[in-house]
């Protein structure tokens, strides 16, 4: 049933400067890197002239000083005003003038800046983007004015949504000792006093060629965008005394976590419960693999696991969903949500969601969905050839989180060579109820019994 | 795409003449279904897209959110097979299958592999013409549509939207939404989704877009097995509605620290001549990005929001110009005051012609990235088919755009904004702003 969309899962990940209104194999994937280290990325489709020019920062939300919570997101508004050649906003106007669309995206791991316009004027966006890593001009009253934006932004996606602030909540509890708990858009108190200098302060550590993959996808040749990058990029000297990524580490979890998020506007009450779970590494993707299958497995749609025993076999949920994210630099989590009907109460949607997963882990994976999951998975690599953007993406994403070009074109045989007794073992090694955070969102007059 | 449409593409972007021969094909099956196909053999899959006039305006009187509720069951039981066989079919194909209800259609969105395309139609047929709706799946369903009715009750955004289309749209379908009430949709039974499906699903009203992997010699005989049996006529469609808001400020209160405003009055129909100029000048006005003299003026100078839009509605049975913004509860009434004399300000002095020229740019040159992948494209022809496009429209938009004038536009912005009609529904707890109601 796809009518009532509960998003749940869709929990924005990133923040774009500019909110987006109410919309493999085969594709030749070319990678090489400039003389300073930046690396290159080009996924050609010839079927419509038109590109997409990507730059990616390995610098996200996880990357900033204490205290200044925001400010990767911050920086990233900023870098549409002015630089040493551009005038405030020329950029956009100028991508607009060529019929084109940009925007920019924040999440813990990575910023992101991006146009979408014609093949022929891929030279212009590489000129405009290439400047504004090294040359912005901030004023204070950008400071101000830009400020102001960002807190309207969290006050409309957290401040207005109960959903948010729990998901916030829950992070916060997962993550004790590492940036992933911190909010990408940062904490209001923080965010009210980011200043100029800080804004400099991650600009001038992390917007570097060599800090930065550059990704083109659609009509055109990997010669002719290797060309323009030296022309733009590669004029540009890697910064030698580049900070070594280094995240403090979360210290094992001993004892479970519990929250209760209270708000009058809850209208639906839920739970979730994450895990936490290893992410992909760099030649070690296994594991991953057998998660990323395990989520499919368990709560991937109506045929899975928790869906069976929850809304069908008994009606205690409207809605259940596992989730796994593999594509992380540091350890991520394994989440389960279960959203109670009606008439069933939040402590025995979790009762039944802690027997459902006990006898999964009892029963094992059938494999007759697990073949399944692997033939759609397969599918999934022809329909992506349509979506060339969509590739890129995944290459952007995975080698600013800490993965290579050969990680990247191993995933999909990784996937198809998880066995049964692969999703078990992951099953068995995640489950674990004192490495787990479980929230209750409630509304304001309800008892928990 | 195929390389034609490449071809095509690169003429429009390069601005010159515009080819009239057509890479788009109509394709009538024996039995009489019209599609329009482009045929693209590079990546072995079709995008298939449905779309049924109608949707969810066809809803009994007093059997609001009937037509939503049976678009959920489609896919949850056919012939022989329970939801999770149905599933599990689909499955095994790797195909997809969206179905979705609107106010004006009801839309089938299906991809599927070359690989099976005959067991995909065939599973995808029995969705359409025999679903079986099972009254446990019903049932099931039933909360899942209450739970997001639940929901939208307490989401300002839902609450500002059924306002905005409760005062405009009198006692159209328009005016309730779509998804029914909580009341409504508990009533339901089954007979009701029996009903509803008769109402929607009917030859009389069907338009289809097809890209990908098949030639136009099976596409038809694949058309005729997909809709051939469906019944010749469906409900009668719905008469037009008259625009009923006028112009003034409603305030809902609501506990949440940010204002969710929807704006409006009534607007232009797509079909009419003077469209084009109506969609340059909401470009300039709200639609334009950060260029647009809304978000200059709301969020670049003064930081009041995130984001603030306009756009046009042009449906079925009406036709609106609305917009929204979402601002800080002590901030609202400015950038509900910034909005109104941006509007009057357009209306009033209309637009220059560095702005005209700066939307004709964009507005033709990002055309062609609208047509970015099968699924898009197949989208894209049924539009054009439902407003009555001809089917070499697309090489020709451009100049229509590029013909319109300083005049025309300013003429267009005289008679289009209407500061003494525009009405804001506030949702929040706005400080400074008072409810005030024109006649």
């Amino acid at each position: 049933m796809t009518l009532s969309h509960f998003a749940l899962i869709g929990f924005v990940m990133t923040f774009s400067a500019l909110p987006f209104m109410a919309k493999a194999a085969e594709n030749k994937v070319t990678t090489f890197q400039l003389e300073n280290e930046m690396q290159v990325v080009v996924v050609e489709d010839h079927r419509a002239p038109v590109v997409q020019h990507m730059v990616w920062y390995r610098a996200g939300s996880a990357d900033e000083p204490k205290g200044s919570s925001g400010v990767a997101h911050f920086l990233e508004h900023l870098l549409f005003k002015s630089t040493d050649n551009l005038a405030e906003g020329e950029l956009s106007a100028t991508v607009a003038a060529n019929g084109g669309r940009d925007n920019a995206f924040t999440s813990y791991d990575y910023t992101a800046y991006f146009q979408r316009v014609a093949a022929d004027r891929l030279d212009l966006m590489m000129q405009m983007e290439a400047d504004r890593m090294r040359n912005i001009r901030l004023t204070p009253v950008n400071i101000a004015t830009e400020q102001d934006v960002i807190i309207e932004e969290r006050n409309q996606r957290t401040e207005n949504s109960p959903r948010a602030l729990f998901s916030e909540q829950l992070r916060a509890a997962q993550y004790l000792n590492h940036r992933y708990g911190v909010p990408i858009i940062g904490w209001k108190h923080e965010m009210e006093k980011l200043n100029l200098s800080q804004a400099y302060g991650f600009y001038n550590t992390h917007y570097h060629p060599n800090n930065a993959i550059l990704v083109v996808s659609g009509d055109v040749k990997p010669e002719e965008v290797r060309t323009l990058a030296e022309k733009y990029y590669g004029k540009i000297p890697a910064n030698p005394d580049l900070p070594e990524r280094l995240r403090t580490k979360e210290p094992p979890q001993t004892a479970e976590r519990r929250l209760i998020f209270r708000d009058p506007r809850v209208a639906q009450p839920y739970i979730s419960r994450s895990y936490l779970a290893p992410e992909r590494d760099s030649g070690d993707q296994e594991i991953a693999a057998a998660l990323t299958l395990l989520a499919e497995v368990l709560g991937g749609g109506i045929t899975s696991y928790l869906t069976e025993k929850l809304q069908f076999e008994s009606q205690i949920a409207v809605h259940s969903v596992a989730y796994y994210r593999g594509v992380s630099l540091d350890e991520t989590t394994f989440d389960v949500y279960v959203v109670p009907s009606s008439d069933v109460s939040l402590q025995e949607a979790e009762d039944a969601m802690d027997v459902v997963l006990a006898q999964f882990l009892k029963e094992g994976v059938d494999p007759e969905q697990l073949e399944r999951i692997k033939y759609q998975l397969r599918a999934s690599e022809i329909y992506a050839r349509d979506n060339v953007d969509g590739i890129a993406n995944r290459y952007g994403r995975a080698l600013a989180s800490g993965l290579t070009v050969q990680d990247i074109q191993d995933w999909p045989e990784i996937l198809q060579a998880v066995t049964p007794e692969d999703i078990m073992a992951a099953a068995r090694s995640v489950f674990n109820r004192e490495a787990s955070v479980t929230g209750w969102l409630m509304r304001e007059d309800e008892v928990t019994q | 795409m195929s390389r034609l449409i490449a071809a095509f593409l690169l003429a429009c972007i390069s601005a010159l003449p515009a080819r009239t021969e057509t890479e788009i094909e109509e394709v009538v099956s024996k039995g009489g279904i019209t599609a329009w196909l482009v045929q693209e053999s590079s990546i072995p899959f079709v995008a298939l897209e449905l779309r049924f006039r109608g949707g969810a305006s066809l809803d009994a009187s007093g059997k609001r959110g009937a037509i939503n509720l049976m678009t959920g069951l489609l896919e949850e039981g056919a012939g022989d097979l329970d939801s999770r066989s149905f599933t599990e079919a689909q499955e095994r194909l790797a195909s997809s299958f969206s179905y979705r209800a609107g106010p004006d259609s009801l839309s089938v969105s299906a991809k599927f592999l070359t690989e099976n395309r005959d067991e995909a139609v065939a599973l995808l047929r029995l969705s359409l013409i025999e679903p079986t709706f099972e009254q446990v799946a019903l049932d099931r369903v039933r909360e899942q549509v209450l739970s997001s009715l639940r929901s939208d009750a307490k989401d300002p955004d839902q609450i500002a939207r059924a306002a905005f289309d409760e005062m405009a749209f009198g006692d159209h379908p328009y005016s309730t939404q779509f998804k029914g009430t909580l009341d409504s949709v508990s009533l339901l039974t089954r007979d009701d989704v029996v009903e509803a499906h008769k109402a929607v699903f009917a030859k009389d009203r069907i338009y289809v877009g097809v890209v990908g992997d098949i030639s136009p010699e099976e596409l038809g005989p694949l058309l005729d097995k997909l809709l051939g049996d469906l019944p010749e006529v469906g409900a009668p469609q719905p008469d037009s509605a008259d625009i009923m808001i006028k112009g003034g400020t409603t305030v809902i209160p609501f506990e949440t620290p940010q204002s969710v405003t929807i704006f409006g009055h009534g607007g232009i129909d797509q079909k009419d001549p003077d469209f084009f100029a109506a969609r340059l000048l909401n470009h300039i006005l709200g639609a334009g990005g950060f260029e647009s003299r809304l978000m200059q003026e709301v969020r670049e100078k003064r930081g009041l929001t995130y984001g603030v839009y306009s756009y046009l509605v042009s449906q079925d049975h009406a036709a609106t110009i609305q917009g929204q913004v979402a601002s800080a509860n002590n901030k609202i009434a400015e950038a509900v005051s910034v909005i109104r004399d941006e509007w009057e300000r357009a209306a009033t002095d209309g637009v220059t012609q560095a702005e005209l020229d700066a939307a004709k740019t964009f507005v033709t040159g990002s055309y062609p990235l609208r047509f970015d992948g099968n699924g898009p494209i197949a989208r894209i022809m049924v539009g054009m088919q439902m407003v009555g496009l001809p089917i070499d429209y697309i090489p020709t938009r451009n100049a229509m755009v590029e013909a319109v004038t300083l005049e025309d536009v300013q003429r267009v912005a005289k008679e289009l904004l209407r500061t003494e009609d525009l009405h804001f529904v506030v949702v929040g707890k706005p400080l400074g702003l008072d409810e005030t109601i024109q006649n």
